[in-house]
């Protein structure tokens, strides 16, 4: 008889992901399960590293900003935000009052976007399929805005170092505006159908519960540490942008569960509604950027041709040789211009 | 309390009370979730677009598909071969090509290469042109066959591409 293994008859070791399409390609949980029903889980991550640290030490400061876009793609205003906010804080520099409070428009705007794709989709993933399509119609008007304002819909690039690079449209502000008056009866809406609905706090009440202390210790923070009971916001704490000028709260909840962090995320948006509308309510004249020129001990790189990084393709047709030499048959293009591009009504 | 224990009845071993025993057999639940759904049943209300047949306008300030602009009046390129998009671009994807023009002792601008496959349209080299010859304009449809077909030249990012129209 074979020794018996750790597993009783009835149990499975199964790998959900990294390849799974309801992990989104960053997780792998080994999963022990006795039929339906989940006996232990271990988690293993690090599956979203792109190296964009190596990717940042080959370009220049305002030549990285666009890689920040693409960290977290629903939150692209966000993360440009917080790396403009370090180049200028290396920098020493103050950014104009007229940039500082479209940036706070725009990074709430982001918020509200960002969270409704979360919710649209948590919500979802629980088995509701409704919320998501009012999620996305409502991100999409968000969206509709971030389209105006810079051309870009998801990787917007909104921010430049030193202030903004768009000045805002006509009919900013009124779209801005019209925006949060159509969101709040939304958000009531989605309450409607989520919060008071049984199958809704049956799968989260008491689920992934996480304390304060454990979120201090894991250094977890955002809505799950104000879920835990911890009134810490940066935007209060440590204000940037402008941000003490605004008259919002802090939402905090005691449990620390998935259902308490759905409620703190709801008040978010709330919140993150009023901010906007105070922001976009006074915002003050003046130019958008302050120039800063070539930063010191920045170096431009020594060639502009691509070098042996670049695909080989792209250095065939365009008459670069392996070392970023030019050939003489230069900038030939691509071969097939008249009968490459599909997808056109005629 | 003792009302409430008189309504109190047995199903299926698990006692509950009659009105939870009501909305259940009535759907009340379902039913207040529905109202929410049927308010947005009209069709007034339909957000879909009906791609390709309907395409949407993009933003003004939309960046798609490169361009090359020429000037109108005398068909000329803008570009003075400044090379400065080349040197703004975080992919190095552009490879402009010039030669000096003895007469005038200008640059002039010989070739232009562009590769839309790398490009993430982060709006850089258009923003470093001084003279306003490259442009991201509102065309979004590159889809192409061939990788070939992502690498635009000169020729094409003047006149725009020619995509294969086709009926639907
Ligand atoms: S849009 Fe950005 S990535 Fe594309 S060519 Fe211009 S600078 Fe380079
Ligand atoms: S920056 Fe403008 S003018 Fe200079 S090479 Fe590029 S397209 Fe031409």
């Amino acid at each position: 008889m074979p020794e018996s293994t750790f597993l009783d008859s009835t149990e499975l070791v199964l790998n959900m992901g990294p390849q799974h399409p309801s992990t989104h390609g960053v997780l792998r949980v080994i999963l022990k399960l006795d039929g339906e029903k989940v006996l232990g889980t271990d988690c293993v991550i690090g599956y979203l590293h792109r190296g964009v640290e190596k990717i940042a030490e080959n370009r220049t400061w305002a030549q990285f900003n666009p890689y920040t876009d693409r960290m977290d793609y629903v939150a692209a205003i966000s993360n440009g935000l917080g790396y403009c906010l370090a180049v200028e804080k290396l920098l020493n520099v103050e950014i104009p009052a007229r940039a500082q409070a479209v940036r706070v428009v725009l990074t709430e705007l982001n918020r509200l976007a960002s969270h409704l794709l979360w919710l649209g989709t948590h919500a979802l993933d629980i088995g509701a399929i409704t919320p998501v399509f009012y999620c996305l119609r409502e991100r999409e008007e968000a969206l509709k805005i971030f389209e105006n304002y810079c051309g870009a819909r998801l990787t917007t690039h909104a921010f430049r170092i030193g202030g903004l690079q768009y000045e805002t449209y006509d009919g900013f502000e009124r779209e801005v505006r019209a925006f949060c008056k159509m969101f709040l009866p939304k958000l009531d809406e989605y309450e409607d159908l989520l919060t008071n609905n049984r199958i809704w706090i049956g799968r989260l009440q008491n689920v992934g519960v996480l304390s304060a202390d454990e979120c201090k210790e894991y250094g977890v923070t955002g809505p799950m540490l104000r879920a835990a009971g911890v009134k810490w916001d940066l935007r209060k704490a440590q204000p940037y942008s402008g941000y003490e000028k605004y008259d919002f709260e802090i939402p905090t909840r005691q449990n620390g569960d998935t259902y308490d962090r759905y409620i703190v995320r709801m008040q978010e948006m709330r919140q993150a509604t009023r901010i906007i509308e105070q922001a976009v309510e006074s915002l003050p004249e003046g130019p958008i950027i302050r120039g800063i020129g070539l930063l010191r001990g920045e170096r431009r790189r020594p060639a502009a041709l691509p070098g042996p990084g670049a695909p080989a393709l792209f250095r065939e047709l365009a008459g670069i040789g392996p070392h970023g030499e030019r050939r003489a048959d230069s900038g030939r293009g691509g071969g097939d211009r008249n009968t490459g591009y599909c997808a056109r009504r005629g | 309390m003792t009302g409430e224990r008189l309504e109190e009845i047995h199903l299926f071993g698990k006692s509950v009370t009659m009105g939870k025993l009501l909305r259940k057999i009535f759907l009340v639940d379902l039913f207040t979730g529905l109202k929410v759904t049927f308010r947005s049943q009209n069709p007034k209300y339909i957000y879909t677009e009906q791609y390709p047949a309907e395409r949407p306008k993009v933003g003004e300030r939309y960046r798609g598909a490169p361009r090359l602009n020429i000037n109108p009046d005398n068909g000329e390129t803008l570009c003075i071969a400044c090379n400065l998009c080349a040197l703004a671009c975080p992919e190095s994807l552009i490879v402009v090509g010039s030669e000096r023009n003895e007469q005038t002792k200008r640059k002039e601008l010989t070739t232009f290469t562009y590769d839309t496959s790398r490009c993430m349209f982060c709006g850089l080299c258009e923003d470093a042109c001084p003279v306003d010859a490259l442009e991201l304009t509102q065309d979004f449809e590159l889809a192409t066959y061939t990788r070939e077909g992502q690498i635009w030249d000169r020729q094409t990012l003047e006149e725009g591409p020619k995509p294969t129209p086709y009926k639907c």
